[in-house]
Parts: structure tokens; C-alpha cells; sequence
């Protein structure tokens, strides 16, 4: 997977780390801000109330 | 065979990676956004009120209500969901510990402070003050909440007065358990004739397997402008 990604990358090594560097960024990114949001909400470990039914 | 074996071995990987980040972002970054969101409230809310600019009415309970002079509970006057309409200060927490009450115990309620139970007593009333809050994530507003013993204050600002409470007992009940929100805590159905707060958290931390709650007993009100009160000047 990971040599595959180095394989398609163009340029020398420091340009493909750049890169790299960019898109592991951009991913945490998504991750902060839309992903692990929603997925929080619906594990709730941390659910305080108490409901009936 | 090779191949696919270590493309299993990189994802599997990646997925751990990715879960740390989660328990990262879940722990920390939740606290600290929430954390930062529910002080900037705190903040707003006391400078409005004592900048004596018109509050919402909502947040005015009635002007006679304390345990030796009951007010007629109000549940039309609750603030729309989501609004802060209190402040909860808890010595026991720490002298700097403030967090804004909101209307509401969804999810989103919750990441902004300590949420209020729609339809439960407003600060001050006769009946049921009920409160949920994060023990964990989100702000943390009730992490201590085992701390609380008998006799801690627990003390609530609105726009006008200040409500003193006091711990009066804790249990750990099953998430079920909607009684101890009840307007007398865990006898449904009765008529009550005394102002409590009550407060639920996850129990035990990090798990939504129990709840954590707290009740206490109003004693003592006085208006915003006479200064907060001596609960609070004797934070420990």
C-alpha cells in the first residue's frame, strides 16, 4: 500500500515526502473535524443522562 | 501471497494509528475546544448580567423562590433548548471552576455545558433542578463528581440571583433510572415541597455502563446584585 503510494508519487524523495507530509495533514484534518465527530456521536461511551424507555 | 499479506499488515496498521488518533482527538481535543467554548459562555453570560442589560426572562426564576417561601414551578418559562441561561459554580471543583447550564441534554447541549432536563425545575423552584454533564471528554464539567460529600455547596447564578445548594447524598443507578430526576428525587409521582438539585454523570469514568448521581438541597438565595455568596467566598 504505503510502497505503492511511493511508487505513483512523482518527483525526488523530498518532494514525495512533501507530499506525503500534506496528504497525512489533510486526512488528520478530515479526521478532526468530520469523521471522529460523527462517529462520537454514536458510540456515546460518554453518555451522562438518564432516559427512560 | 506476499503481497497481499503485508498490504493486510499496512492496514492494519494504519487502523491503529487511526484509533489512537481517535482516542486523541476524544480525550484531549474534545476538552480543550469544549473547555475554551464553555469559559468564552461563562464569560458573555456574567458580563451581560452584570452589565444589567435586559436577560432573557426565562432565566429570572421567581423573585420569592427559596426552600422557606415555594414558588409555583413555571415550566413554561424554560429558555429554547440550547441557550445558556445559568452558571454552575462548585468550590469543591476548584475556585475557578464556572460552566454555563443550557437547555437541554442532547448531545450537542451537552458539548457546550452542563445541560439542563427540559421540563425539570428551573434554578430555585420547588421541585427538581436536573443536571447532566460530561465525566469525561467535552469540557468534563462533572469529572469530580465523586469528590462531592455531604454539605459541599453547589452554587447556581442566574441573571439575577445567586441559589446555594448542598450535597445532601450520591448513588450509582442504572442508566434507566429516571426517578432520581423525578421532582422528589426517586419517589415519582410525589408532590414536592422542597427545591433539590440533582446532577448525573457516566459512571464509572469512561463508560456509559452506570450513572453517577448527586442530589442536593437548596439553602440559601440572595439577588445577583447583593454579590455572590458566602458558599462561594469560602471555596476550600
Amino acid at each position: 500500500m504505503y510502497a505503492w503510494w511511493w511508487r505513483v508519487l512523482p518527483g525526488p524523495w523530498w518532494v514525495r515526502l512533501l507530499i506525503s507530509l500534506l496528504a497525512a495533514a489533510g486526512l488528520l484534518l478530515l479526521c478532526f473535524t468530520v469523521v471522529f465527530p460523527a462517529l462520537a456521536d454514536h458510540l456515546a461511551i460518554n453518555d451522562g443522562t438518564v432516559e427512560g424507555n | 501471497m506476499r503481497r497481499a499479506v503485508s498490504a493486510l499488515g499496512e492496514l492494519l496498521l494504519t487502523a491503529g494509528v487511526l484509533t489512537l488518533l481517535f482516542v486523541v482527538w476524544q480525550l484531549h481535543w474534545t476538552d480543550l475546544t469544549s473547555g475554551r467554548a464553555q469559559a468564552a459562555t461563562v464569560s458573555s453570560l456574567t458580563e451581560r448580567w452584570d452589565a444589567g442589560a435586559p436577560a432573557a426572562p426565562a432565566a429570572a426564576p421567581a423573585p420569592t423562590a427559596s426552600a422557606a417561601a415555594p414558588a409555583v414551578p413555571d415550566v413554561d418559562q424554560s429558555p429554547p433548548t440550547g441557550d445558556a441561561f445559568a452558571v454552575v459554580y462548585v468550590p469543591r471543583f476548584g475556585p475557578d471552576y464556572a460552566v454555563p447550564v443550557v437547555e437541554g441534554t442532547g448531545t450537542e447541549e451537552l458539548k457546550e455545558g452542563i445541560g439542563h432536563y427540559a421540563g425539570t425545575a428551573l434554578p430555585g423552584q420547588v421541585g427538581n433542578l436536573a443536571l447532566a454533564g460530561h465525566r469525561v471528554t467535552y469540557g468534563k464539567p462533572f469529572h469530580l463528581i465523586a469528590d462531592l460529600r455531604p454539605g459541599d455547596a453547589v452554587v447556581v447564578a442566574t441573571a439575577t440571583r445567586w441559589f446555594t445548594y448542598r450535597v445532601a447524598s450520591s448513588q450509582v443507578v442504572s442508566p434507566r433510572q429516571v426517578s432520581v430526576i423525578a421532582p422528589v428525587p426517586d419517589r415519582p409521582g410525589e408532590d414536592p415541597t422542597q427545591a433539590w438539585l440533582t446532577m448525573t454523570a457516566c459512571h464509572p469514568m469512561h463508560s456509559a455502563r452506570e450513572r453517577y448521581v448527586v442530589h442536593a438541597l437548596l439553602e440559601s438565595a440572595q439577588d445577583r446584585s447583593a454579590g455572590p455568596p458566602a458558599s462561594l467566598a469560602a471555596a476550600g
